[in-house]
């Protein structure tokens, strides 16, 4: 039975945590899984995410990518791009980590369901949208459908490629996957996501979808304007944004986007909340 | 004579106040003169306190000058803001050390004894109040700031006159405090007195020390003149209406215009009596076994503050000045349901440049053609 714990008093003191399995997905990026040393595992809702410290190093927003019906297995997905992040993919078998957590918004999985949902993924994107498609294919019987697009940038950049087939070879599900530039062994659809959505899109009722989107800014952007062309509700459309986070309370002001803080009001934002913004630079 | 919230006495001066509280085992803490300005540290006697001064204010300017000979608080505020105790520049939040398997969380010990903000201005009581609802946003609290702000008594002072930089008239938030406060004392000056208002049991049993009088009208008379000159003597004002006005003109043309002027140094930042910006880093001993987590005082108006990877989001000082101008005017509304400026006019005393925000908010207000709309 999983025992929600109680806020710490101290919202900004981290949790210990260990590392009870890592695993490389792609070069550079590298999965953990973590159980807690202090108190019990923390439920989450798809697209949170969690503040993740190496000791000594430093703290930084990792989204939660494990299955929400499984707390007690906490995984996060890394890119090594910084001090912090290289340091949480070195992490070996029984290395501890701090842990505040779980924060944010959450994608509405159980709001729309009856609905289409289509993922639209880019590159590590999946990531956060991982745990919403979990509770989807586990309730599947509850949606109108379920379409994944994913795109990468080449085949080496897929993550989650193994898991993925498993997914395509249901057939209560649509997956399409493209990469910006293929190799010699891919055989699978070259180009940008949103002319792959487009395809996707094209035999589903548009009215019926609720499409949730993660991955670069630009990505998103696009496809949330293939969406509305094909006619899917503007309220039905939600994004999950990156921002720089020192706090994930609403205390260190760095993750503000006009109004709303991403760490508390966010990550995952309906579109049409943002859309203004969103086409205004440096905001 | 016996206090309670809302009754109201006369002394000859603030001197017996500050011992009584001295007596009391309180650490008082209020302006002295230091570096020629007036700031906020320990009071040892009421001696500390700064006597005959007077401030010159203005864009870009601060400079303190003899003024009335022994008056006590003839200045307004200085460059420091209580924020520098209730919300330290400089905290630790917590240590680790690292054990045979791992490491141990050691939170940091609050040193705080009970503390006497005294000489507190109404804006300045706005902006406490300001920054207890940052601390405490519904979904999570500082528990820190939560015990320094519950046991500290506020002893304000009501301002009798206002510098060319005070605008706290036209933001609701003074130049007279309401509420907000344990104590308040206004300087008499033609009486040689001050009034002294009782705003809480906390207050009253500090004032049930003091050897007090019953008011006359004439003391009354006079404290009402003195809130109605500090208001009347105002000179800047905030345009109506900024906050839907800003959230209207974030591709305004004169975002260019201010951001030609603006130094991005974040001075404004760090005098605000409201900006609650931290960034945190982590410090390690030479051993690396020990490592300390530390909260410092951040601005938006540098290069890191946006920083993501792949490069900052804000990288014109437009888009900083926009993001500080529209944050503190507008968007602080949506998030904590008031303004996030006060009125102090710290920012335009303390701009190097002399940037003022006043002025910049009305020029948004005004000539309607310029908008890039």
């Amino acid at each position: 039975m999983l025992v929600v714990q109680d806020q710490e008093p101290d919202p900004m003191l981290p949790r210990r945590y260990r590392v009870r399995s890592t695993w490389a997905e792609l070069a550079g990026v590298t999965s953990v899984e973590l159980t807690p040393v202090d108190g019990a595992a923390v439920a989450f809702r798809p697209g949170q995410f969690n503040m993740l410290y190496a000791f000594g190093v430093g703290e930084i927003a990792i989204s939660i990518s494990g299955d929400p019906a499984e707390p007690q297995r906490l995984i996060h997905t890394t890119r090594s791009v910084g001090a912090v992040s290289a340091a949480l993919t070195k992490l070996c078998e029984g290395d501890m980590l701090g842990v505040r957590g779980p924060f944010g918004s959450a994608w509405p999985v159980a709001a729309e369901t009856g609905r289409h949902i289509v993922f639209v993924a880019g590159g590590l994107g999946l990531a956060p949208l991982r745990p919403a498609i979990y509770h989807v294919l586990e309730h599947r019987e509850r949606y109108a459908g379920m379409t994944l697009v994913y795109g990468a940038r080449s085949p080496d950049e897929l993550l989650y490629a193994e898991e993925i087939k498993t997914w395509k070879s249901r057939f209560d599900t649509e997956i399409e996957v493209t990469v910006d530039h293929a190799n010699p062994a891919w055989t699978g659809r070259v180009g940008v996501v949103t002319s792959c959505l487009d395809r996707a899109l094209a035999g589903i009722d548009p009215a019926m979808v609720s499409a949730f989107l993660c991955g670069p800014e630009i990505m998103m952007r696009f496809s949330v304007m293939s969406l509305a062309d094909a006619g899917v509700p503007p309220d039905r459309v939600w994004i999950s944004m990156e921002r720089n986070m020192k706090c994930a309370i609403g205390f260190c002001g760095h993750c503000q986007f006009g109004p709303d803080f991403v760490c508390r009001d966010g990550p995952v934002f309906r579109h049409d909340h943002v859309a203004p913004l969103l086409s205004m630079k440096e905001i | 004579m016996s206090a309670d919230a809302g009754s109201r006495f006369v002394i000859d001066d603030p001197s017996a106040l500050v011992s009584a509280l001295l007596d009391d085992g309180w650490r008082v803490l209020g302006p002295r003169l230091r570096d020629d300005a007036i700031v906020y540290d320990e009071i040892t006697g009421p001696g500390d306190l700064p006597r005959g001064l007077i401030d010159d204010q203005e864009g870009g300017h601060y400079r303190l000058r003899a003024g009335r000979e022994a008056s006590w608080f003839d200045y307004v505020v200085g460059p420091q803001s209580w924020k520098k105790w209730l919300f330290p520049a400089r905290q630790k939040l917590w240590s680790a050390e690292k054990t045979g398997d791992g490491f141990d969380i050691n939170p940091a010990a609050d040193d705080w004894p009970k503390t006497v903000f005294f000489g507190v201005r109404a804006c300045e009581i706005a902006a406490i109040e300001v920054q207890d609802r940052v601390f405490d946003n519904g979904d999570f609290a500082d528990p820190g700031y939560r015990q320094r702000r519950a046991a500290t008594l506020i002893v304000a002072v009501q301002c009798a006159r206002s510098a060319a930089t005070c605008f706290c008239a036209s933001m609701n938030t003074g130049p007279h405090a309401d509420s907000g406060f344990d104590i308040a004392l206004t300087e008499l000056a033609d009486e040689a007195a001050f009034l002294v208002e009782c705003g809480s049991a906390r207050g009253a049993a500090i004032l049930d020390r003091l050897e007090m009088r019953v008011p006359e009208e004439g003391h009354l008379r006079a404290a009402e003149a003195a809130s109605k000159n500090a208001a009347d003597s105002q000179t800047r004002r905030m345009v109506d209406d900024i906050p839907n006005l800003l959230r209207e003109k974030l591709d305004h043309p004169h975002w260019e215009v201010v951001a030609d002027a603006c130094l991005s140094c974040a001075n404004c930042t760090l005098v605000c009596p409201t900006c609650f910006c931290s960034d945190v880093e982590d410090v390690n001993d030479l051993t690396g076994d020990h490592t300390e987590r530390w909260r410092t005082w951040d601005s938006c108006f540098t290069a890191d503050f946006s920083y993501v990877h792949g490069g900052s989001v804000r990288r014109s000082t437009k888009s900083r000045y926009r993001q500080w101008l529209t944050h503190k005017l507008s968007t602080w509304h949506d998030q904590f349901g008031s303004s996030g400026c006060v009125g102090c006019g710290r920012c335009i005393a303390w701009c190097p440049v002399g940037i003022d925000i006043t002025a910049e908010a009305a020029a948004f207000a005004t000539d309607p053609e310029q908008s890039g709309d």
